[in-house]
């Protein structure tokens, strides 16, 4: 872990010139090991067990073909429940997700996958009846713990949504709006060129910046909203059904996007395209409906989690196989 | 390419189209309903178009003659019986020019003083409704009053100034404003709500997922969306607390030299019409004929100018 910063404006400003060149070259560019520890934002300072409980977690190794290095958790979700009103909507989860790790969630519609992901930010606060029980450990710290304010856990781990939602604003101000809430004011060019940059639509919009960003095409709005999120420099991104709304081209670029991210963030992704899956994520977990044998009410589990290679081709449990293969779902 | 070519039908020159469009298959008779149904709908259009007109043509000819630039700045005239002549042959030096000046510059004070205190609060009260107070007990009683408030007569809200301000400190323009606020406030919070609910949800989800508390929200991303909406919504309401006659009648009094600040007895147009038009004076008459198109023509640019804030912004978003 890095020391702890006092001031992530001032850690912003630091970091800046001394960044690499631009992601768009070559994803192999970048290193690994110098980057991830000016990456992640310095606790804040009413939080201090995140400090204390953030050393490395070790998730016992793999079951990947070779030797694989020890993986570091960054979520430890234990027992996680989320109901709505009366009816559960997922039951009992039990998933860790890696640093510098692409994880997918795939499973047929209604399995809870949104519902799960949006756990991770505490964006099922904004629901008016989602109850969540279970705990989600972010490096250690319970999310849903009494002294954790949801604003700063989704400064952290930001969010991309199924439908791109630009701000009608320009697309300078799209960027720099998570900065600027964060209280950051100066440098803000260099922040905004780099998240664009970062996101692969520098080039594309380097001479409209002050333009809508309303007038830009779908996939382009999508990426926008991926530098936007990555613009406060969080440790995690939340993708959900990112792709869904775009045609292949902008998803070949967005799927090309998260491996060159992946480099600097932790991305969890959910997606009904398990091509898609297979091809862009390191590891794979695979929710399914549940239904309810006394009631109506389907509730999704996970059914199980594992590299992505083994998933589609050795999968430990028949529903998962079934669903991969398209025999349901 | 053969499943294409299959499709095709072959291209044989002999093959009669199966129907001739020359000809016609629909009965004389729907024709006819046809017709009359379009010559009906002229007609009707025609008529909703004829009292709109008649009240234009009616103001315009008979206030365009008392017309000038005098008439928004001069004190009223005196409003005698004696003809130019008798005035002359008496020596007074009094006007007969129609003028209303204290009317205007009452009708903008009130309407400005109104706006000043109504927008603020309804907008803010809208931002309450639609972003925190939501669907909770208190939130719903609030909308509840404000739909029922819209629907008050005007003369109601007069007579509530009159008994809680008027019997206590007198007649005056902020007396007015306050029950012009009155009418405004209820017209504001429910277009601006109306405006913020449609706002897209998903800027909302997407700005609190960059971190952004419910303010920072409402402040930088939701109120801007709707700030057009908000703004042409407020524009209508000051159009309509302007020409409005009932909260002023009690409320503000009736004067006949400018009186330029708040406090005290003021005027508006809608006052001085209603008190003009019953005199039997012709000057008197004028007056109030020529009030009533600045009247109108002040209402005509409040509509233009929301018109057009609403469209430039409208086309600065694309």
């Amino acid at each position: 872990m890095p020391p702890p910063d006092p001031s992530r404006p001032s850690s912003l400003g630091t970091q800046s010139p001394s960044e690499d060149s631009p992601v768009t070259a070559t994803a192999n560019g970048i290193t690994v090991a110098g980057v991830p520890t000016t990456q992640v934002p310095a606790p804040p300072p009413h939080e201090p067990e995140t400090a204390e409980a953030a050393p490395v977690v070790a998730i016992e190794p793999g079951h990947a073909p070779g030797p694989e290095p020890v993986r570091e958790a960054v979520f430890k979700i234990e027992k996680l429940s989320v109901s709505y009103g009366s009816a559960m909507a997922v039951r009992d989860v039990d998933l860790e997700i890696g640093r510098h790790e692409i994880t997918a969630l795939i499973g047929p519609s209604g399995c809870g996958k949104s519902t799960f992901i949006r756990c991770l930010n505490r964006m099922n606060d904004l629901i008016d009846n989602a109850r969540v029980t279970g705990a989600v450990r972010y490096h250690g710290v319970d999310l849903y713990g009494r002294d954790v304010s949801p604003v700063e856990v989704r400064r952290r781990i930001g969010m991309v949504f199924q439908k791109p939602t630009p701000f009608p604003k320009s697309i300078f101000d799209n960027v720099a709006y998570g900065p600027r809430i964060g209280g950051t004011h100066r440098g803000l060019d260099d922040i905004v060129e780099q998240a664009l940059r970062r996101a692969a639509l520098w080039d594309e919009v380097k001479d409209r910046l002050k333009k809508s960003a309303l007038g830009l095409s779908g996939g382009q709005q999508q990426r926008l909203c991926i530098a936007r999120a990555i613009a406060v420099q969080p440790d995690v991104l939340l993708m959900d059904e990112p792709c869904s709304a775009l045609d292949p081209i902008a998803t070949a670029r967005i799927e090309d996007l998260m491996q060159e991210l992946k480099e600097r963030f932790t991305i969890v992704i959910v997606t009904h395209n398990m091509q898609q899956a297979a091809r862009a994520s390191d590891r794979t977990a695979f929710f399914t409906t549940e239904v309810s044998e006394t009631s109506d009410n389907r509730t999704g589990v996970l059914v199980e989690s594992d590299v992505t290679e083994r998933i589609f081709s050795n999968p430990s449990d028949e529903r998962t196989e079934n669903y991969i293969t398209g025999r349901f779902g | 390419m053969s499943a294409l070519d299959e499709l095709t039908p072959p291209a044989e020159q002999d093959l009669a189209p199966a129907v001739d469009v020359r000809v016609r298959t629909v009965s004389r008779g729907r024709k006819v309903r046809n017709d009359l149904a379009i010559g009906g709908l002229y007609v009707a259009m025609i008529v909703a178009v004829i009292p709109l007109v008649a009240v234009i043509w009616t103001v315009v000819a008979k206030g365009l003659s008392g017309f000038s630039l005098g008439f928004l700045t001069n004190d009223l005239p005196h409003i005698t019986n004696l003809t130019d002549a008798q005035i002359k042959a008496l020596g007074l030096h009094i006007s007969t020019k129609p003028a209303a000046g204290p009317a205007v510059v009452g009708t903008l004070l009130i309407t400005a003083a109104a706006s000043a205190m109504a927008i603020p609060l309804g907008v803010l009260g809208a931002v309450y409704l639609n972003e925190y107070g939501k669907q909770k007990p208190f939130a719903r009683v609030v909308r509840f009053m404000s739909d029922v408030m819209v629907g008050v007569p005007s003369v109601v809200l007069g007579l509530f100034i009159y008994s809680v301000w008027v019997l206590r400190f007198g007649q005056s323009g902020l007396a007015g404003a306050l029950a012009l606020a009155c009418l405004m406030l209820p017209i504001v919070i429910r277009t601006a709500e109306e405006m913020l609910r449609l706002v897209p949800d998903e800027l909302r989800t997407s700005s609190a997922a960059l971190g952004s508390r419910t303010w920072r929200t409402t402040c930088s991303v939701v109120l801007p969306a709707a700030l057009p909406g908000i703004v042409s919504g407020a524009m209508l309401a000051v159009a309509r607390a302007a020409g409005e006659t009932a909260p002023v009648l009690f409320t503000v009094g009736v004067i006949t030299a400018t009186n330029a600040s708040l406090s005290g007895p003021n005027t508006t147009l809608s006052l001085q019409i209603f008190s003009n038009a019953k005199s039997a004076n012709p000057l008197a008459n004028q007056i109030a004929w020529t009030a009533a198109l600045t009247l109108i023509c002040l209402v005509f640019v409040l509509t233009l100018l929301s018109r057009l804030i609403s469209a430039r912004f409208a086309s600065k978003r694309s």
